[in-house]
């Protein structure tokens, strides 16, 4: 198997880093300001949940799960652009 | 290669095999639902459960054996990621989310529920920082990464330490969930359901090791989920709140919110009764105060980071055929807990509604002290001391500052508050059962594979042959199961206190070197030791301090000590490294390897 020269190595790198800090602010979001700011966020209400409740139940718990497989569809795009896809 | 054989036939049909599994179960479960009507006792429902569920793990544990050493560390690294996932799934899900979980936010209310968050956020970190580069990695054990990007067996040596300490307080908690259900369900003395416990742990682990702990963990996975949504499905029907209850259940939260000031939810008890606890706290309650953000933000940082640094979850992705199957197998991961998470607190807030409401058959609350004494479940939970009805101002009423519950048993006695036929009880404590023994035995492999593998044989002795090894891993395995079964006897601590203080040993020690070791080519080795030594130190001496004085330093108590351990394990780390020379040329090269998903695995020609 042909080695992977290092500019693209470097490049898929860096496209790799920013889609996780992305990932990452997006989990810092619904992970900490969102429960941080709940009470206020109480007052509006989603399905019958005061928001910042449902946000703490159900809310940022399906967002996690979309960010992983969406974040997994981007990096898969990634790996195959530059060529170090495995299949 | 007989052997080899076989495995990869068992893979290919997985969806069969599992399918017809999940029939067989179910039908089990009708069957025990007949026999029930036709006047065969609870007690006996309880032991068919317990028995018939262990009969099946036990034989997937038997046809799994295997004497190949990468069958045994890493289940030949072929498990499809759905498979995966699951096995994740309970892996993860442990006596503390299946038993304990609702009943704190049942007691606890919204601080709680800071547990939800940091246990499926941690997933996120899972995926975006270690898992496919530990898979590329291609290592046996966590320290086995450690070892071999810092090298040096000193750096090995202490993330086998810190593994076997997080480890070790996890699975006691979790032979203690395995001890009370078998004593409950069979009838026996804790202290021999303790062992009872452990005996069905063995037979899942020992002859198969990882191979065997995969397939039975699937199967766990299936039995611990039906048994967590069912009941849930039940109430909600029986309330009215629809099949699928997550989605409306807002209006029980407004419901509990209307009636908690017509209870007097936060009066006192007139007397307490040891062991046992009243409801104090509102069911949605955020405080307004910085401090209360706080300490919920906090506890979820503890639990993510814990998450993603916990040695039995990481070697979970190891056994992936490639990188990309082990992040795709995350995404599965956090869907299957998802499902469980998303339910706990629905359980919680219907489970209470059930007690509360005066409109609802079920309700305990505002009847006379009499009448509940009567019910037969609170009869039973009161003999084994769980449960206890008081009459504080002798008015002959139940108030709610009257009635007494241990947090852990309001999974468990749901199915019989709710007025639930006893086969779901049966189904419930098998679920709790296959929890609890699922996440003990990746826990005892997780230790005994880190010291057979990175203890013996990477540094006392690189020439033993594999039979040798793979028989120190199991006669490890036997020992470490039973001092855990000899300290969990102890009953010292409770189930979700000892969970969270192994997330935040895990966190406080391990999180940065093996972050800064995909993520930073300047960590060195003398910075990781440091890291390690350092961050797991500071979190211990916190926890001893505020355990032993029971004061805390700005809100952190015993459940977050990985706030103190994580931070002074970071600045450690970073300042050793960079007093320290960079690392060579060669240890360049192979973080540039890791992060590159293609070709061979770090580690390949050294196995």
């Amino acid at each position: 198997m042909a080695e992977v020269s290092s500019e693209t190595r470097q490049a898929h790198w860096r496209k790799t880093s920013t889609l996780t800090y992305v990932v990452l602010a997006i989990w810092f979001l619904f992970g900490y300001v969102v429960p941080w700011f709940a009470k206020d966020l109480d007052g509006a209400s989603f399905l019958g949940f005061p928001l910042g409740y449902y946000f703490i139940v159900q809310g940022s718990l399906i967002i996690f799960v979309l960010l992983i497989v969406v974040q997994n569809i981007f990096q898969d795009n990634i790996d195959e652009e530059h060529g170090v896809a495995e299949e | 290669m007989n052997t080899q054989a076989q495995g990869t036939r068992f893979v290919d049909k997985l969806g069969k095999v599992y399918g017809l599994y999940t029939l067989g179960f179910l039908g089990f479960f009708a069957l025990m639902a007949i026999i029930e009507q036709f006047g065969v006792g609870a007690r006996t429902i309880g032991v068919l459960f317990l028995l018939f569920t262990l009969a099946i793990y036990a034989t997937i544990g038997w046809l799994s054996r295997t004497m190949q050493v990468d069958a045994y560390y890493v289940a030949g690294r072929e498990v499809p990621s759905l498979y995966n996932g699951m096995a994740t799934a309970a892996d993860w899900m442990s006596g503390a989310s299946f038993v304990a979980l609702a009943g704190g936010i049942y007691f606890g209310g919204y601080p709680y529920l800071g547990f939800v968050i940091g246990w499926t956020g941690g997933y996120v970190l899972v995926n975006a920082l270690m898992a496919p580069y530990l898979r590329k990695f291609g290592c046996y054990t966590v320290p086995d990464f450690i070892g071999t990007r810092y090298g040096g067996n000193t750096a090995r040596f202490v993330a086998v330490i810190i593994l076997v300490v997080t480890s070790f307080t996890y699975v006691t908690a979790q032979i203690n969930a395995t001890g009370t259900i078998a004593a409950r369900a069979l009838h026996i003395p804790f202290e021999v359901g303790v062992w009872f416990g452990l005996l069905g742990i063995l037979l899942c682990s020992m002859l198969g090791g990882m191979r065997a702990v995969t397939w039975t963990q699937v199967a766990q996975y299936i039995v611990l989920i039906i048994a967590y949504l069912v009941p849930v499905i039940w109430m909600s029907n029986a309330q009215g709140f629809g099949v699928i209850p997550h989605f409306t259940y807002g209006e029980a939260v407004a419901r509990i919110t209307e009636l908690e000031p017509l209870l007097g939810v936060g009066a006192a008890a007139v007397e307490s009764v040891p062991g046992v606890k009243i409801v104090t706290s509102l069911h949605n309650g955020p405080a307004d105060s910085a401090l209360y953000n706080w300490k919920f933000v906090t506890l979820a940082l503890c639990m993510m980071a814990g998450t993603a640094s916990l040695p039995h979850i990481l070697m979970r992705y190891f056994t992936t055929p490639t990188v990309r199957a082990a992040r795709r197998s995350v995404s599965w991961s956090l869907f299957f807990i998802f499902l469980l998470y998303f339910t706990a607190p629905a359980l919680a807030t219907l489970t209470k509604l059930q007690l509360f409401d005066p409109n609802l058959a079920t309700a305990v609350i505002g009847k006379s002290i009499e009448h509940v004494q009567n019910l037969e479940w609170i009869k039973q939970w009161t003999s084994v001391g769980m449960l206890a009805v008081t009459d504080g101002n002798k008015d002959g009423i139940l108030q709610i500052n009257e009635f007494f519950m241990r947090p852990d048993i309001v999974v468990l006695a749901t199915p019989e508050i709710a007025g639930l036929p006893y086969v779901i009880s049966g189904l419930v404590a098998a679920g709790g059962m296959a929890a609890a023994m699922s996440t003990a035995d990746g826990l005892l492999l997780a230790i005994a594979n880190a010291l057979s593998h990175d203890l013996y044989y990477k540094i006392i002795d690189p020439k033993a042959d594999t039979a040798r090894r793979l028989i120190v891993a199991r006669v490890l395995l036997i020992v470490i199961g039973a001092l855990g079964a000899a300290v969990a006897s102890l009953q010292l601590t409770g189930i979700l206190g000892a969970v969270a203080w192994a997330f935040c040993f895990a966190c406080s020690g391990l999180f940065f070197p093996l972050v800064l070791g995909v993520w930073w080519k300047r960590a060195t080795t003398a910075g990781a030791i440091a890291g390690m030594v350092l961050g797991f130190a500071a979190g211990s001496i916190y926890l001893w301090w505020t355990y032993t004085t029971g004061e805390t330093w700005i809100g952190l108590d015993h459940l977050r000590f990985g706030i103190i351990g994580m931070p002074v394990s970071l600045v450690a780390m970073v300042v050793v490294s960079l007093m320290t020379p960079a690392p060579d040329e060669e240890i360049q090269q192979m973080v540039d390897n890791t992060r590159d998903p293609s070709g061979a695995t770090i580690l390949e020609a050294s196995h």
